[in-house]
């Protein structure tokens, strides 16, 4: 179970003053249930490199096997193919166009040709695994807030209980409660049902928090395929590709600049926290304690 | 695809079509319009065909881009041609089948108005193929300011145009996003019958509705925000003015429609080759 990318080319509008060969040569392997976040500035191909997945686009030139098929092959099933993976594109809100919301929902289970009541009971389950609240359910899509229309058209997606989640920047252009509430939800997913999720972000923290595997993308290219912390390494050079590593990986090579042992692996503010007080303590075993009893001292004397 | 839509869209490239002033383009589209009526022989198709392919050339835009622009007017072309084949009942019968038949007569109007139409789509898009939408407008606005005079709102009709002209690309592209982004969902909107497909076309075009009005808000409340109140006493960064290149092509289009004309007249009117 897997998706295998084989030296894959995409070219837009060849032999034209607009071409651009957006994606150059991919070799790329997804094995089954991981967590996979792309990454990489406007215009370095995520988006397209996405779009194979499912065979919205096909291939200037290369091969894409799913589960060890070659999806370019001749009969090959691409509506069963996109019953598996599940492509939530960016500003998914901008494809509902249902009376309610529940209706929106049911359009992907009703093309896969269930039942009226198997589509209601998907349709229902997706909803409440995007934690849209049960009110909205008969409202128009129109009526809802942003992110209460991007829960609807993203539990659209999963009513057809694909085996791989794509997530094209399901954060943009939320507030931060709604980003986390969203990428809480889709780690949540990962963890319960074992899918596949590949996230596509502009946000190294995001992406650091959740992904267990990171592609870096730069002029339609992989600059690293890598675990986060071996990625982040090279924050210099994820610089020169207009990116940054997360801030923590600034913090952690300054204190080590600065003569703190700390280790600077470390991808999320938790485990940098728990890295920085280790240092501190097994560096200056007594430093800690130090500034407590100071502290505490000033305190008395007040 | 979607995407390939070509007519009516601007191609970047360096040639003196493109440098032209849009005055000068807008005026000869015009008048090549015309001319493609003014005559009936084989000898005018020719001069015509020369001056295209003269044009096309000048355009340095692929032929290639060119045809694909032809694609959405194929429809069209069919049903003329058709109905000059069949309901034409002058000329020598060549062919019957049950109640209608092909005459001579009917066979040439038809190869005559296909090619003419071809011919009119061509010209036309040349012109919007090398003459950015901006500019476009600015053609339009000048060339119509005299009728500022008869309380016409030239200023607005060039602006709703090349709104119009900006929009283009950018619903074909939205287009294209929600077919996917539906797709994804597992529409189909190739099989079945004629209303199953049209019934199909209600999650695209829904949404486009929906994002057409949004951006079009979005665009009313920009151009607010930036004090826009319509074309009185509005001047221009880049003031269109004629230069050589402008007046060279205005007699190189008058010496065209003097020739096409005169063969028009003088070349003899039924030559055709059977």
């Amino acid at each position: 179970m897997s998706i295998r990318l084989e030296h894959l080319n995409y070219i837009y509008s060849p032999k034209t003053a607009y071409e651009k060969h957006a994606l150059k040569d991919i070799c790329l392997e997804i094995p089954h249930g991981e967590f996979v976040g792309i990454i990489g500035h406007t215009g370095s191909g995520k988006s397209t490199l996405i779009q194979h997945f499912n065979g919205l686009i096909k291939a200037t030139d290369g091969k894409l096997f799913y589960n060890e098929e070659n999806i370019y092959g001749q009969g090959y099933n691409m509506r069963k193919l996109r019953n598996e993976i599940g492509l939530v594109f960016q500003y998914p809100e901008h494809q509902l166009f249902e009376i309610d919301v529940m209706a929106d929902v049911c359009f992907g289970p009703k093309n896969q040709g269930l039942s009226r009541e198997e589509c209601e009971k998907r349709a229902l389950e997706a909803l409440k695994l995007v934690g849209l609240k049960e009110k909205y359910y008969h409202a128009s899509p129109f009526e809802l807030s942003g992110g209460q229309k991007r829960r609807a058209a993203i539990a659209g997606v999963l009513a057809m209980r694909p085996k791989v989640l794509v997530l094209d920047e399901p954060t943009a252009g939320l507030d931060p409660k709604g980003r986390d509430d969203i990428l809480e939800q889709v780690a949540y997913l990962h963890k319960q049902t074992g899918m596949t999720v590949i996230l596509v972000s502009h946000s190294m923290e995001d992406i650091a928090r959740y992904a267990g595997r990171i592609i870096v993308m730069n002029h339609g290219e992989i600059m690293y395929n890598d675990e986060p912390k071996k990625v982040f390494a090279h924050y210099r050079e994820l610089e020169q590709a207009g990116l940054a590593a997360p801030q923590v990986t600034y913090i952690m090579h300054e204190l080590r600049e600065q003569g703190i042992p700390a280790d600077t692996d470390v991808t999320t503010v938790k485990e940098a926290a728990d890295e920085i007080i280790r240092a501190l303590e097994a560096g200056m075993p007594n430093a800690l304690d130090d500034k407590m009893s100071k502290s505490r001292q000033m305190e008395k004397e007040k | 695809m979607i995407r390939d839509i070509t007519i009516g869209q601007y191609y970047p490239a360096k040639s003196i079509l493109h440098r032209l002033d849009p005055r000068v383009k807008l005026v000869s589209t015009l008048l090549y319009l015309i001319s493609l009526f003014l005559f009936k022989s084989i000898a005018g198709y020719l001069a015509v065909t020369v001056f295209l392919v003269g044009i096309i050339r000048a355009s340095k835009v692929p032929f290639r881009y060119i045809v694909k622009g032809l694609k959405p007017i194929v429809m069209l072309l069919m049903i003329t041609v058709v109905f000059n084949l069949f309901l034409q009942k002058d000329g020598e019968v060549l062919l019957r089948i049950w109640k209608l038949s092909i005459t001579t007569v009917g066979l040439r109007n038809a190869v005559y108005m296909a090619v003419r139409l071809i011919y009119l789509i061509i010209g036309s898009s040349l012109m919007t193929f090398t003459t950015t939408p901006n500019e476009l407008t600015d053609g339009i606005e000048a060339l119509l300011h005299p009728l500022n005079k008869v309380h016409v709102p030239v200023h607005e009709v060039a602006m709703m145009m090349s709104i119009a002209l900006r929009f283009i690309p950018i619903l074909l592209e939205e287009t294209d996003k929600i077919m996917k982004a539906q797709q994804a969902r597992g529409a189909d909107f190739e099989s079945g019958n004629m209303i199953q497909r049209a019934k199909s076309m209600i999650p695209i075009l829904v949404p486009l509705f929906v994002s057409a009005f949004r951006r079009a808000y979005d665009l009313a409340m920009a151009m607010e925000a930036r004090c826009y109140r319509g074309g009185e006493g509005r001047t221009k960064m880049k003031p269109l003015k004629y230069q050589t290149r402008d007046r060279a092509a205005y007699v190189t289009m008058v010496v065209y429609a003097a020739a096409v004309v005169a063969i028009g007249r003088f070349a003899p009117l039924q030559v055709w080759i059977f």
